[in-house]
């Protein structure tokens, strides 16, 4: 990627992480006493997540079949509840087949 | 609590890190990015949902305005964390050791950290090591395989950060009815802004997850029932 689009973009980003963790760190002390606003803060990575993932997953690999053989095993394997590294590496290897396939096939 | 106490606390975590940002450097290379600028961001942000997005937003040339404000909504809970973390910490942690140790604020540090009595400088110092070395040489190595390897199978590694997205999820909608469905409204209205075509070609990505995540969240709270005790993030 072009330096010229890319450093900016990451001086952005890199200070704005760090304002976000050094101002309340260093300057608020008081504990947060609004059991709505605790909420908000605590459903926020939730919605984050659950919005940067879908659609996108399904256009992550070469193809959007292989994208979805991936994401239905990462679904099954999450909702058995299996550690983060297994999900990821389940979602890998079941994309990885289908993808495989879809060489041979097509 | 001694440096040396932090330094062994952290292994986990950076042998978690290790994996996750290994991912995360085969996503940022197959989207465009080199790998040493892939390491600059591991190293400069520590952190994996705000990363993703910030390549996003970065592959799609996007604004700084749009770069900082997605940063903002997506790493928000830092400072939740940084409030409930100063809370525990001893007379060793002073300005300067504040503003250093404030950038290894993550979900899983400040999890082991808040697990303590309290915290001081040394400790939280040691604990941050690992994980810093983790992230930073799993990303290396991600984008380093992503150059190497053929393009079916880095296709198929590029998926894995959102399988771990799903891991973490999932879980805990199965325990929360709220977070289920903000969850859900959170998808939809995403699947809406990427395929009505206007929406699509005025919203550009890094906006669309922030108009989900904080209506879906602001949603929550409204329905969220009266005794329920929100989740920890």
């Amino acid at each position: 990627m072009d330096n010229k689009v890319f450093l900016p973009l990451l001086l952005v980003m890199a200070v704005t992480t760090y304002l976000i963790r050094m101002i309340p760190f260093t300057v608020f002390r008081r504990k947060i006493r609004s059991r709505r606003v605790k909420a908000f803060f605590d459903y926020i990575p939730y919605t984050v997540l659950s919005a940067m993932t879908f659609p996108a997953i399904l256009y992550s690999t070469d193809s959007v079949i292989s994208a979805a053989a991936g994401t239905v095993t990462a679904i099954i394997l999450a909702y058995r509840g299996k550690s983060l590294l297994t999900v990821a590496i389940g979602t890998c290897v079941a994309t990885f087949l289908v993808s495989l396939l879809l060489l041979l096939l097509l | 609590m001694t440096f040396r106490q932090g330094f062994k606390d952290g292994l986990a975590i950076g042998l978690g890190y290790l994996s996750v940002s290994f991912s995360f450097g085969i996503m940022a290379v197959s989207s465009g990015l080199t790998w040493w600028q892939a390491l600059l961001i591991s190293i400069t942000n520590l952190t994996s949902a705000g990363q993703v997005a910030g390549v996003g937003i970065m592959s799609a040339s996007g604004g700084l305005i749009e770069m900082a404000i997605s940063q903002l909504i997506i790493n928000m809970r830092y400072s939740l964390m940084a409030i409930s973390l100063s809370q525990k910490t001893d007379k060793t942690m002073t300005v300067p050791a504040r503003l250093f140790d404030s950038y290894f604020i993550t979900d899983e540090i400040f999890g082991v950290a808040c697990s303590q009595d309290q915290v001081g400088f040394r400790y939280m110092t040691g604990l941050s090591v690992l994980p810093v070395l983790g992230w930073t040489l799993g990303t290396f190595l991600g984008a380093l395989s992503g150059n190497l390897l053929p393009q079916v199978v880095t296709a198929s590694l590029a998926i894995g950060i959102y399988g771990m997205f799903i891991a973490i999820v999932l879980p805990v909608c199965k325990k929360s009815r709220t977070i289920s469905i903000i969850c859900v409204i959170s998808v939809v209205m995403s699947v809406i802004f990427r395929y009505v075509p206007f929406l699509h070609a005025h919203v550009s990505s890094g906006f669309a997850i922030i108009i989900c995540a904080v209506t879906a969240a602001l949603i929550g709270v409204f329905i969220m029932p009266q005794d329920e005790e929100a989740q920890d993030g």
